[in-house]
Order: structure tokens, then C-alpha cells, then sequence
């Protein structure tokens, strides 16, 4: 059972390079071929990530759903499974695949109106996709790597192709400060697979030489910093969250949510993998030192968030908030901490995607994004509105959707251990409440801009995305157990998490 | 008795070369691209006869040359460049000169001093192969005669490469003065035999060996002559120059190296991982500020050669292990470069071909007109700059790790901060490619079908290699043994 499942992984992540390279012989005219394609790759893509994510057994074994095949043994430093293409799920990475399958159904959706060399588009938007599910099944340090860079490379071309706003500038800072980050994981990697000296790039076969001492704390304490300054960088992590407004600005609609919603969480889940298992000892002496930067990241994006004009950069700048309450979540070191991190990433993944995607719909039709041009848009787009009520309110963490639950894990965790910072988070949320209601007031309600008059509401597909974003938040808001017991098992077993 | 059985692979591809060079004197006007078709067919029989050499047992040759799996791996390397290249010529050359046949002759004779180079044991045997390949390159550098680059480029290349020379042989007589040997395992006997540690005139020797060898792989800062000749050289000699003659280099450096000098690693091991530091660093900020495509490659492919450096450093630092896994993944890497580098050139020569143009803004609107070669040209260069799917991730992640001990992080480190530097510049050629439409007039066109499959087929040994490295590397392994069974008996004198 269990290796059969591990071919659904397997599946998961081939199936999008597979339409990768259909779609490289689909001629570039036939734009509906492509978009129907890709709608029902995204469809069955949506189907499989949440069936491992059903089929996790919350009462299981930690790593689930495990798949191992040889690749490269035997040969030059390596030894028995030296690198192999091993495949498995925790609870976390079972939740994140979830927000994965959704948040690339929905985008694909969104990327259908696009008319500039869609097919192109689409090939380099599935190669992307399959990166993110490669980063959270791999089991293999080198694969993980290779997944990882993956998910990173297509970006400079979505965005410099397909982007807006001083889209070459986007692109290229975002593609160097993130390829640039990974130069630090890379260092990491060759400095443990050597220390470790086993010949292999098998990650639980590392993680237990993390926990046996194999790897010396000395060490541990040295290289830590180097994985978490490489994995920060794509998790907005303060001071190297700088790409994050800019590339967001330039990046077109279903990259911005694809990006915010899923990619910024390959860094975190990458400072778990790589941080907090690969190196315990490390995470332990370095961790208040990252609590700190959270708490800096978590408050500077919400006031910096407070002072801009810009929707996408509002937005951008309240993901680093928001990356930051996972960073301060990770940090704690506590169950309930970690799995409010956990729970942060899936909640701020398909609230950020739906703003995006309401963001992407209102700039397609009025060619601005500034505030205060608007006034009154409840009146001609009450879908929109609604929708972007929701997410707001997600956004500041409102009883009943899925950012109440996140939050409220990460504030309990940190009460407990660093209540100062606690204290510290809190006040963030409540700058994020004043960010978004000042959102509410001057775009939404008052008289209505004549200018506006013509804008359109949700389009069908837009409609159908929102949706199911939304049902998402719900579904950790309202009944957040199939949630949280997914994470228990995992979380408590993470070397150095206390409970 | 002398085994000339050894070298029947190099006699094929000496006497096609000669058979060449008569046809086109018998017949001079034979259509030139017939004789590269010629090349290509003596370099695969080249490559046939060298399969029953693939794992035989190792064949010595006066001690003066070797026919071990690492002389074999060279073998097929150098077999597989020269029909590449010819291939490349074919239409290039066609279209520009009167007489090739010359060309292609040197083209296989160049081959056969990489391999020479590979199978030397002995210090003039190796100095003799390594001038066979440079003064064939010499001639091919400047084969065109009525382009002023082109002939500035072979003197510029003449004039430096005999310094280098110089240098290297009285490095090679410095060491002969105090070892009274130029056999490499008697210099290792040698070196080991002295008493009183060593002396000044070995360090310097080998400084002057290493400065030699340093020119011929264009390390920097040795490097100068490499811009100029790779921009003046016809573009298929563009392409061998940074294939070949840096694999033959290496070859070179790795039997002298493990072979011999190993036994005083502590002299130079500090002065390779200096050369390496400079090398990739100065290739790679350098290549930031080029126009020019062929300078692009020229100075990207210094930063590959900083690479590769880290990995003989390794040896130096490393023990007997290290420094055969070391060696086992430079050749992987070298195997991964060197069809990277083919590659992109197969992309490069179509589009030559069509426009006449070798600048990095030549290549606007590529992604348009034929999005094909964009695409080769896209994969090989996320190849040098070390992206997932193509060889050079896999190949630049091993190369590294294995070199990595404990004194040598932060080379690697370096190596791994450099192709973050590189990224920079092969995406501004991205960025022509693929961000901006094609100049006015330029319309869509199909590439020869000889060098759209020749690309096509690198491509996907590009990816290959990887995705699924694991023959190649069971072949650099084997290589890589071979050559350390000859210096089993030298390493147990290392310290």
C-alpha cells in the first residue's frame, strides 16, 4: 500500500513535466488546446493532492507514502543509495501539497485569459509546479536541491515575459537574490554530506546523523546559518525579503499567486527539512536569533504595508508579514508553535493566491493599482468585493477562516515560550487589521469614481477559483482538526521540538 | 619489445588524416563538406576501434605511454569532439574557405595529441603530445586567412603559447636536475627518496610546470591569450578550443599530478587552490562586461577551468580516497561540459550561419525565429551555470562534493558563489533570446538539418547526463582507478 502510493507522489510530480513537454509540440496558435490541456492537468493535479492529503494517516508513522528508487549509487564518494530518487510525505508536507494542488488548479484557471504566447506560458508554469512537489516529496538531499532550483528558474522568464510593472528589473533581482540564496543551501550541502561522511544524500539516512552526533554540533551551529539565509530568502525572511514587493509587482496574476501562495513556502518548509532536521543542534543555537528576525519581518511588512498605495505592494509586503509570523512560528520550537507555522503556510498560501487573483482581475480592467483611484467598486463589483472581504478578514485573522486558526497556534506557541515576542505578534495583527480595514474604506465603499463605472465583476473561471480558495479557508477555519491531527505526529517528532 | 597494437585507434585516425589531406590534393575541388563527412567517418572509426580497449588490461608502452580505462576515456572523448566538430565545419567552412583539407586532417591529428596527452607518463613524451595539440591548434586558429581576427588570433596564440612552453620546459628541467628522471613515477620515487625536505629548485619547477599547463587550460592569470583566440577562430575552432584542448589539459595535469608531484602536494596543493580562487572568479566577473558571444564563452569557460582546478586542489589536500573521487567526478564533469559546451556551439554555428553575427544582441528575438536553437542555447548555458535537467547541476554538485575536505570549504563555497555570478550573464543572453522581438527583416528559418539534429542530439545527452549520470560516472569511475592503480605504488609515498 504504502509504495503503491508512493507512485501517486511519483505521478504528482511527473505529470507536470509530462505536459511540459506535450505542450513544447503543441503549436503555438492553438491556444484553447493549450489552456483545456493545462486546466485538466491542474484538474487531476488538484485530485491527486488531495488524495495524499486524505490519505495521510494522521495516527501513522511520521513519513508516509515512501517510494525509493535507485538512481545513482556505488560509484566515485557515493555509496549504497548514494543519491536515490526517494519519494515520501510528513503532515506537513501532505498539508503543503494540498495548498499546492489548489492553488495551481486555481491559477491555471486564471492564466486562461492570458493571450501572449499562452502555450509557452503554460510549459514554464508546469515546470514550476513540478519543482514545488518535487521540494516537498523528496526524501534526498540532492534531490530536494535539484527540485528546489527547479521551482526557481522558470520565475525569471514568467515574470520578464508575461509581467507588468518595470517587469525586467522584477525579474532579474527577484531570479538573482533567490538563485543567489541557494548558493547558500549548496555550501550547506557539500559541508554535511561531507562532515557526515556516509556517501549518501538520503535525507532520513542524514537526519539520524544530525541526531546521533555524526554530524558535530560545531558544525551543526556553523552551517545553519547558511541554510536558513538560503531557504529565508524565499521565505521572505527580513532583512532579504526585498524581492518580494518588487517581483510581486512585476509578476503576472497566476505567478503572483502561484508565488506568493506556494513558492515563499518552499523556503520555510526548507528551513524545517534542511534546518530543524538535517541539523537540531544548530536549530536550537540558532533559533532565537531567527524568532528575532521573524518578529522584525512580522512588524516592518505590516507597517510597511500600512504607507503603500500600491495593491500588489500592500500585498507583498503583508506576505513578509505574514512569512514572518511563520519564521517566529518555526522558531519557537514548540508543537504548537511549529504546527501553527505549519498551519500559517496553508492559510496565508490560499489567502494571498485569492488576492492575487482579485488584484489580477481589477488591474486587468482598470490599468491601476493605486488606491486612490478607487472609491465605491462594492457598487459595480460585489462579487469582488466580497471576495476580497474574505480574504482581508482571513488576512487579519477573524474567528471562523483559516488565518484565526494559524495565528492562534503561533501566538499560543510563542506565549509560551518567548511571551515577549508574543506580545510583539499580536501587535502586528493588529497593524494588519488597520492596513486592511483603511483597504476596505477607500476602495471599497464611498461614492464611486464615475471613471469605474464600467468595470466588469468575477468572470466564470475567476468565480470558480475564488471559490475554491475560499472553501479552503474555510475548511481550516470552521473544522481545523483534519488539519491539525495530520501535523501532531510529524511535528512532535521533529528533533528539538518540545511540547 | 614495443606493442604498436596499443595505438591502433590513433593510427586510424593519423592515417584518415593523411587520407584527407591526399584527396584533397588528388581532387582539389572536392565539395568541401564532403570532407568534413570524411572527418566524421574516420573519427567514428576511431571511436569503434577504441571499444576493445574499453576495461582491457593496461598496456604499457616503453613506460613511456599508457593504455590504461583513463587513456581510454580521453580516447572516446577525443573521438566524439573531432566528429562533433566536423561536423559543426561542415557548412561553415564550405562557405569560407577553398581549401579544408588541411583543416580537417589537424582536426584529427589535434585529437590524437589530446590523447597522447592523456596516456603520457613520461615528462617529454608528455611535453611532445602537448605541442602536437597546440601547434595543430596554432594552424586552425588562423586557418582564415583573409580575416584579420582570425590572424591576429593564431599570433597572439603562437606568441604566448611558446612562452608557456618555455615555461614548462624548464620547469621540466628543473625537476629532471634534482630527480635525474623525467618518468613520473621516478620522479616520485625521487622526491620521496630525498632527504632534508625540499629543496628550492623542486617548488620552483613545479610552479613553472603548473604556470606551463596553467596557460595551456587558460587559467587565469594565464589566461590572456583565450579571449583573442576564441573570438578570431573560426567558430567551430572556437568550439574545439574549449572542449579539447582543456580536456587534453587536464588529462595532462591529472597523470602528472597523481603520478608524480602527489608526493610533494604540500608545495603546490596552496598554489592550485590560489590559481583555482583566481581563475573562476576572474572568468566570471570579466565575462559580466562582454558583448561579444565568442568572448562570453571564452571568459565562461575560464570560470568552468576554476571549476575543474578545485578538484586537482582536492587531491593535493585530500588523501589517497579523496583524491580519487575527486578525479573520478572532474572527468564526469569535464564529460558534462564538454557536450554542454558542443552543444551550445551546434546552436551557435546555425545561427552563425544564418546572420553573420557573433554579438550577444545577434541573438534577439531568437526564441522567435527559431525557437529551437534558443532553446539548445538556453539549456547549455543553464548547463555552465549549474540549473536542474541539464548536466551541469548534476556534474558542478559532484565535482564540488567530492572535492570538498576539510580545508578546502571554502574553495568550494567560492566555486558555488561564482556560479551565482555566472547565472547573471548567461540570463542577460536569455534575456535577448526570449524578452525581445526579433530585429526588423528577421524572419523565422529552419536550421540544416545536419546541425539541428547534431544540437538535437547534444541536447539530449545535455540532459542525459543530467538526469541520469550514473553510466557516465561508472565510466570516469573506472577511469579514475585505472589511474590510481598506476600511483597506488607513488601515493604510498605521500605523506
Amino acid at each position: 500500500m504504502d509504495e503503491a502510493q508512493g507512485y501517486v507522489l511519483l505521478t504528482a510530480l511527473a505529470l507536470p513535466l509530462v505536459a511540459a513537454g506535450v505542450l513544447l509540440f503543441v503549436p503555438g496558435t492553438q491556444k484553447m488546446a493549450a489552456r483545456y490541456f493545462s486546466a485538466v492537468i491542474g484538474a487531476i493535479l488538484l485530485g491527486l493532492s488531495v488524495y495524499v492529503f486524505l490519505a495521510y494517516q494522521a495516527s501513522g508513522e511520521p513519513l508516509q507514502m515512501q517510494l525509493q528508487w535507485a538512481w545513482i549509487e556505488n560509484v566515485g564518494f557515493l555509496g549504497e543509495n548514494g543519491i536515490s530518487l526517494h519519494l515520501g510525505v510528513d503532515g506537513i508536507s501532505a498539508l503543503l501539497t494540498l495548498l499546492t494542488g489548489v492553488v495551481a488548479f486555481a491559477g491555471t484557471l486564471i492564466a486562461w485569459k492570458l493571450e501572449y504566447r499562452a502555450k509557452d506560458f503554460f510549459i514554464l508554469f508546469w515546470i514550476l509546479i513540478s519543482g514545488v512537489y518535487g521540494t516537498f516529496f523528496a526524501l534526498d538531499l540532492f534531490f530536494f536541491f535539484f527540485f528546489y532550483e527547479l521551482a526557481v528558474v522558470p520565475l525569471y522568464m514568467l515574470i520578464g515575459i508575461w509581467g507588468s510593472t518595470r517587469k525586467e528589473y522584477g525579474a532579474m533581482k527577484l531570479t538573482l537574490m533567490l538563485v543567489g540564496g541557494s548558493v547558500g543551501i549548496w555550501i550547506g550541502i557539500f559541508a554535511v554530506v561531507h562532515e557526515a561522511g556516509l556517501g549518501t544524500f538520503d535525507l532520513p539516512t542524514l537526519w539520524e546523523a544530525g541526531q546521533n552526533g555524526l554530524i558535530s554540533a560545531g558544525t551543526q551551529k556553523l552551517i545553519f546559518p547558511f541554510f536558513v539565509v538560503g531557504c529565508g530568502v524565499l521565505a521572505g525572511l527580513w532583512p532579504l525579503h526585498t524581492w518580494s514587493p518588487d517581483g510581486h509587482m512585476s509578476a503576472p496574476t497566476s505567478v503572483s499567486m502561484v508565488h506568493a501562495g506556494v513558492l515563499m513556502k518552499l523556503g520555510a518548509f526548507g528551513i524545517i527539512r534542511l534546518g530543524i532536521q538535517l541539523l537540531p543542534e544548530g536549530a536550537e543555537f540558532w533559533m532565537p536569533a531567527l524568532l528575532v528576525l521573524g518578529t522584525i519581518g512580522a512588524l516592518y511588512g505590516a507597517i510597511a504595508a500600512l504607507t503603500q498605495r500600491d495593491f500588489k505592494l500592500i500585498s507583498g509586503y503583508s506576505s513578509v508579514s505574514h512569512m514572518g509570523y511563520v519564521l517566529i512560528g518555526l522558531a519557537t520550537l514548540h508543537v504548537v508553535g511549529v504546527s501553527g507555522a505549519a498551519l500559517q503556510m496553508f492559510s496565508h498560501g490560499v489567502m494571498t493566491a485569492l488576492v492575487f487573483l482579485l488584484i489580477g482581475s481589477l488591474y486587468d480592467q482598470a490599468h491601476t493599482r493605486d488606491l486612490s483611484d478607487f472609491g465605491g467598486i462594492a457598487k459595480v463589483m460585489p462579487l469582488w468585493v466580497i471576495a476580497y472581504v474574505v480574504a482581508g478578514l482571513a488576512n487579519v485573522g477573524l474567528p471562523g477562516l483559516s488565518g484565526f486558526t494559524a495565528e492562534f497556534h503561533i501566538f499560543v506557541g510563542t506565549f509560551k515560550t518567548y511571551p515577549v515576542f508574543g506580545g510583539l505578534a499580536i501587535l502586528a495583527a493588529a497593524i494588519a487589521a488597520a492596513y486592511m480595514l483603511r483597504m476596505f474604506g477607500v476602495v471599497f465603499f464611498g461614492p464611486l469614481n464615475p471613471r469605474w463605472r464600467e468595470l466588469k465583476d468575477l468572470s466564470p473561471l475567476e468565480t470558480v477559483s475564488a471559490v475554491l480558495l475560499i472553501l479552503s479557508m474555510l475548511a481550516m477555519g470552521l473544522w481545523w482538526s483534519p488539519f491539525t491531527d495530520r501535523l501532531a505526529n510529524t511535528v512532535t517528532n521533529l528533533p528539538g521540538v518540545t511540547g | 619489445m614495443r606493442d604498436f597494437t596499443l595505438f591502433i585507434p590513433e593510427f586510424i585516425a593519423v592515417a584518415s588524416a593523411v587520407a584527407i589531406l591526399g584527396t584533397e590534393l588528388i581532387w582539389p575541388k572536392i565539395r568541401k563538406d564532403y570532407l568534413a563527412y570524411a572527418t566524421a567517418a574516420g573519427a567514428l572509426a576511431w571511436l569503434i576501434a577504441t571499444i576493445p580497449y574499453i576495461g582491457d588490461t593496461a598496456g604499457d608502452f616503453e613506460g613511456l605511454l599508457l593504455t590504461d580505462d583513463f587513456t581510454t576515456y580521453f580516447r572516446i572523448l577525443a573521438a566524439g569532439i573531432v566528429m562533433a566538430i566536423s561536423l559543426l565545419s561542415a557548412h561553415y567552412m564550405r562557405d569560407r574557405t577553398s581549401t579544408a583539407g588541411e583543416y580537417y586532417g589537424l582536426l584529427l591529428v589535434a585529437g590524437t595529441g589530446m590523447v597522447l596527452m592523456a596516456a603520457s607518463r613520461e615528462l617529454l613524451t608528455a611535453y611532445i603530445s602537448l605541442e602536437l595539440l597546440s601547434f595543430s591548434l596554432y594552424i586552425l586558429v588562423g586557418f582564415l586567412k583573409r580575416d584579420r581576427l582570425s590572424n591576429e588570433a593564431s599570433l597572439k596564440y603562437i606568441l604566448l603559447g611558446a612562452f608557456s612552453s618555455a615555461m614548462l620546459l624548464y620547469g621540466i628541467s628543473l625537476i629532471y636536475g634534482v630527480t635525474g628522471t623525467t618518468s613520473y613515477e621516478g620522479i616520485a620515487e625521487a622526491l620521496a627518496a630525498r632527504e632534508g625536505g625540499t629543496d628550492a629548485a623542486t617548488v620552483v619547477g613545479i610552479m613553472l610546470i603548473i604556470a606551463g599547463v596553467g596557460f595551456k587550460v587558460s587559467a587565469a592569470p594565464f589566461h590572456m591569450w583565450a579571449p583573442d583566440a576564441y573570438q578570431g577562430a573560426p567558430l567551430p575552432i572556437t568550439a574545439f578550443l574549449s572542449t579539447a584542448s582543456k580536456a587534453a589539459g587536464f588529462a595532462l595535469i591529472l597523470r602528472l599530478f597523481t603520478g608524480a608531484l602527489v608526493v610533494d602536494a604540500v608545495e603546490w596543493r596552496a598554489a592550485i587552490a590560489a590559481l583555482a580562487a583566481i581563475t573562476m572568479t576572474a572568468g566570471n566577473l570579466l565575462a559580466i562586461q562582454q558583448t561579444n558571444l565568442k568572448r562570453l564563452v571564452a571568459y565562461s569557460s575560464i570560470g568552468q577551468v576554476g571549476y575543474m582546478l578545485v578538484a586537482i586542489a582536492a587531491i593535493g589536500y585530500g588523501d589517497a580516497a579523496t583524491a580519487e573521487h575527486a578525479s573520478s567526478a572532474l572527468l564526469l564533469h569535464i564529460a558534462g561540459y564538454t557536450v554542454s559546451t558542443l552543444a551550445l556551439f551546434a546552436a551557435l554555428t546555425a545561427h552563425y550561419n544564418r546572420t553573420g553575427d557573433d554579438t550577444i544582441r545577434g541573438l534577439r528575438g531568437l526564441a522567435a525565429t527559431q525557437p529551437f536553437l534558443a532553446l539548445v542555447i538556453t539549456a547549455s548555458l543553464f548547463s555552465f551555470a549549474g540549473l536542474p535537467f541539464f548536466a551541469g547541476f548534476t556534474t558542478k554538485l559532484l565535482l564540488f562534493q567530492a572535492s570538498t575536505t576539510d580545508g578546502l570549504l571554502w574553495l568550494v563555497g567560492l566555486g558555488a558563489a561564482n556560479s551565482f555570478v555566472s547565472l547573471y550573464y548567461y540570463l542577460m543572453v536569455m534575456r535577448q533570446m526570449y524578452l525581445f522581438d526579433p530585429p526588423e527583416g528577421h524572419t523565422r528559418f529552419r536550421p540544416t538539418p545536419l546541425l539541428g539534429a547534431l544540437a538535437g542530439l547534444l541536447l539530449l545527452g545535455v540532459v542525459f547526463i543530467g538526469v541520469y549520470p550514473q553510466p557516465v560516472f561508472e565510466a570516469t569511475d573506472a577511469a579514475a582507478s585505472a589511474l590510481f592503480e598506476v600511483s597506488a605504488s607513488v601515493l604510498a609515498y605521500a605523506p
